[in-house]
């Protein structure tokens, strides 16, 4: 039978080189070392993400379990401490989801002498998105890896954050050329930690243990796992029943499995896909649902993770 | 000489299963509609080419199955006793099922190439091409690589909001 090697990844000392290179289209470059980090644009990446304190990726490995939900919703927890200067990027280059649940659909990105400016909910939480930058909401963004791959390095290079205590990354679904790219990037800098956001559902769990996986693989620490769609909430009766029954129970006998954190589970609350389709912070909107509540203690577990964790330089890929 | 029969060539019927957005259930679909072609009576042929998130071999409870060569090619795994359904997925390829494929595009894409030419599907009335989210490399492979055989259409899965 076969079996597919692995890509070894195009920084790492065995790009090229490995049983798995060969016939990659990619073998060449690979090999010539083409594709290695560029300690130029290291130093450039490393002096424009200076001022960033924390950062938390947001990953799933599986598509619609609410990613982008929750990214919005960690955001607007965290950016409630006026205080705190939190930063949303959305790497999601073909389907960002971003501008739309953050109200900001139809904003432009305006430039200034110190780069691309973010654009503010708040004074003290600023958004980027590739949403930002199309002529209309409906347009498609039909690219290969590597022009994506290059318009992520932008918005790390090009966008002037400022000073910023949390930077969270939404990500697309999937272990491709966004992931790589955002690790291999945000080596200049130091990240935190990854949250996984995965639903009860064995067909869920199957690709957000290979998402663990490539958090192993990439030496990025795993914050912890939060498993949305956790039972329904009757808007009527207040009961709760199984929508997405956790066959293989659920996320919370994979965490054990795999010995990450649990963070949290969240409730499915009808109220949530509404405000996340009017723009506005489901937090706000419901502060009474037992979503909220899951939602401010996982919040909580992240700031205090974030915060417990001193910030050291380490090399991730 | 006579052109090589592609592999392709005894299949009636190719359609794309599509979304944009993840999470609405094209796996399902493309399972659910690959198992109603066969009570019609069909040959069914499914071609999963989501690689990162493969869901299609655990739906239809062959995730165990391992995938082996014949002369023409990849030979597709078929499923239940009267083999009326095929399917290829790198989810088949793996070493362990938690494998992450953590592939760039290129490599992707050379696979997507050899999916599409290299399995003998043998003579199909339905060839269903399951997808993964988004408008990328997956997409614009496939769908470049089918090019040459006449596609009867996509359907595009969506939900409410």
């Amino acid at each position: 039978s076969l079996s597919v090697a692995e890509c070894p990844g195009t920084g790492s000392a065995q790009a090229g080189r490995a049983a798995a290179c060969q016939g990659c289209p990619n073998q060449g470059l690979c090999a010539a070392g083409a594709a290695g980090p560029d300690p130029a644009e290291a130093a450039e990446l490393r002096a424009r993400l200076r001022a960033v304190r924390h950062t938390v990726l947001v990953l799933s490995g599986k598509g619609g379990v609410g990613k982008s939900t929750f990214s919005a919703l960690l955001a607007h927890g965290l950016a409630a401490d006026e205080a705190k200067q939190v930063a949303l990027l959305d790497i999601d280059i073909c389907g960002p989801s971003i501008p739309k649940m953050m109200g900001l659909e139809g904003e432009q990105v305006h430039q200034s002498g110190s780069g691309w400016s973010p654009v503010y909910v708040e004074e003290n939480l600023g958004v980027m998105s590739v949403g930002f930058l199309l002529s209309s909401p409906d347009d498609a963004v039909i690219w290969r890896g590597p022009k994506k791959n290059g318009l992520i390095k932008q918005f790390l290079r090009d966008v002037d954050w400022g000073e910023v205590d949390y930077l969270i990354v939404d990500t697309p679904p999937g272990t491709s050329d966004e992931h790589l790219s955002i690790v291999q990037y945000l080596s200049a800098t130091h990240i935190d930690g990854a949250v996984i956001v995965t639903t009860p559902q064995e067909v869920s769990l199957q690709d957000v243990r290979k998402e663990i996986n490539f958090c192993h693989k990439v030496k990025l620490p795993i914050i912890g796992v939060v498993e949305n769609m956790s039972g329904f909430v009757c808007p009527k009766c207040k009961n709760e029943s199984q929508i997405f029954p956790p066959t293989t129970g659920g996320a919370e006998k994979m965490c054990q499995n795999l010995n990450v954190s649990l963070l949290g589970k969240v409730p499915l609350d009808p109220q949530i896909g509404k405000s996340c389709d009017r723009g506005q912070s489901f937090l706000s909107e419901a502060p009474e649902s037992p979503a909220t509540l899951s939602y401010r203690n996982i919040i909580q577990r992240i700031q205090e993770y974030c915060e417990q964790h001193h910030f050291q330089e380490e090399k991730i890929m | 000489a006579l052109p090589e029969r592609t592999n392709l060539a005894g299949v009636q019927h190719i359609l794309l299963v599509l979304s944009g957005k993840g999470g609405v259930g094209k796996s399902t679909l493309s399972t659910e509609l690959a198992l109603a072609l066969r009570s019609a009576g069909k040959r069914v042929g499914i071609l999963d080419v989501d690689l990162c998130g493969p869901s299609i071999p655990r739906m239809l409870r062959v995730q165990d199955s391992a995938v082996h060569q014949c002369d023409s090619g990849w030979v597709p795994v078929f499923v239940g006793q009267d083999k009326a359904i095929s399917l290829m997925s790198i989810g088949f390829l793996l070493e362990r099922p938690d494998d992450a494929v953590v592939w760039r595009g290129p490599k992707k894409n050379a696979l997507i190439k050899q999916f599409i030419t290299d399995v003998a599907w043998g003579d199909l009335d339905f060839l269903i091409v399951d997808t993964p989210p988004g408008t990328s490399d997956e997409h614009i492979s496939t769908v470049e690589a089918l090019r040459p055989y006449k596609l009867l259409g996509a359907i595009l899965v969506t939900t409410p909001q």
